[in-house]
């Protein structure tokens, strides 16, 4: 795959070192001149010195036989237009930004972009899941989809507690995909009856979320 | 009419300047305060401290009640994006975004984005000056 890199500080770097180590052909664009070369100094002639929202140095870097483009930089609204000019005017097929501000994440995939990446975001996810919670924690998000795959911890007072799953009142287009009890992994293919401690993980659609945590968990 | 203007800079408060006088609801937002100098003594809009491409602060601008907003910061790429949200995620009716490099103003026309771009009117003028008008 041809990977097109805009954004040379540290994520890019090691993004683009990881791309060219897994042997994808890949191509970072940076701005700094002597950030350019250090670059290239390192990890040879992958390194393309210009503004990655300008159309002649997306040109030069043969966006447009690109496979994916990935706009890293510090800046949300410097991702935006790298990964809008690949998308509209050099047909990539995939574009990828970073985000900065969280709240920027639902906007950019409005605006086009495939996917979003939120260091922030993340870490507020991690930060959940060590916390006592009364909350469904985000496993993964399917963008494309609009759905998301989460987790609920049946707590003791949990309303899914001693119920069969097929009694809980779930929301239309969500589902329990499988049940951690103890160490093993449930399938729940016929009857299975919900106990205290039961991590349960679920697919439901965003806005859906929650009517799913009321069924699952109860608001009390 | 309710115009925001977003970008106190040269251009921008001047724009401000005038559109207040003219009996216009004005809205200026910028992330610098010491912009808002620029504004007339008597200028009777609002004025919001924050950056455009921030919801939030679009938002406490009025954005959901704005008949124009006008990006006019010195960064394309703040202006492009601040006028997406203003057009996108909000409706406003009329959106202009200032670009300088004239190669995304062309593009974000096609995407149904209005800029305007003073590198093309500039030399365009320039051009007249010197040669007259063809």
């Amino acid at each position: 795959m041809y990977i097109v890199v805009v954004g040379g500080g540290k994520v890019g770097y090691y993004l683009t070192k990881e791309l060219l180590e897994q042997g994808h052909e890949a191509l970072l664009i940076e701005r700094n001149a002597e950030r350019v070369d250090q670059i290239v100094e390192d990890l040879g002639n992958v390194a393309l010195k210009g503004d990655g929202c300008e159309v002649a140095t997306l040109q030069d870097a043969g966006v447009g036989r690109g496979d994916v483009l990935v706009a890293v930089t510090g800046d949300d609204e410097d991702n935006l237009v790298s990964c809008q000019l690949a998308k509209n005017h050099f047909g990539v097929p995939r574009t990828i930004a970073r985000v900065n501000n969280p709240k920027n994440e639902p906007l950019f995939r409005l605006l086009g972009i495939d996917v979003t990446v939120s260091a922030t975001t993340i870490l507020m996810s991690m930060i959940e899941h060590e916390m006592p919670r009364r909350a469904l924690l985000h496993l993964l998000a399917i963008q494309r989809m609009g759905v998301e795959i989460v987790e609920a911890v049946l707590n003791p007072g949990a309303r899914g507690v001693g119920k069969n799953i097929s009694d809980l009142a779930l929301p239309a287009e969500s589902s329990i995909a499988a049940v951690i009890r103890g160490g093993a992994f449930l399938i729940p293919s016929g009857p299975l009856m919900l106990q205290e401690g039961d991590e349960l993980i679920a697919l439901c659609r965003p806005e859906q979320e929650a009517d799913l945590r009321n069924a699952l968990l109860g608001t009390s | 009419m309710k115009i925001i203007v977003m970008g106190c800079g040269r251009v921008g408060s001047r724009l401000a300047n005038v559109l207040d006088s003219e009996g216009h609801e004005v809205t200026v937002v910028d992330r610098n305060s010491a912009s808002f100098k620029r504004l007339r003594a008597d200028f009777g809009g609002k004025t919001v401290l924050g950056t455009g491409i921030d919801e939030d602060v679009l938002r406490r601008a009025g954005v959901e009640h704005a008949d124009v907003f006008v990006a006019t910061t010195e960064g394309d790429n703040r202006n492009i994006m601040s006028a997406q949200i203003a057009q996108k995620v909000f409706n406003v009716p009329m959106v202009i975004a200032r670009t300088y490099d004239p190669g995304r103003s062309e593009i974000y026309e096609k995407l149904g984005l209005k800029t305007y771009c003073p590198t093309l009117v500039g030399a365009r003028l320039l051009h007249e000056m010197i040669l007259g008008k063809g």
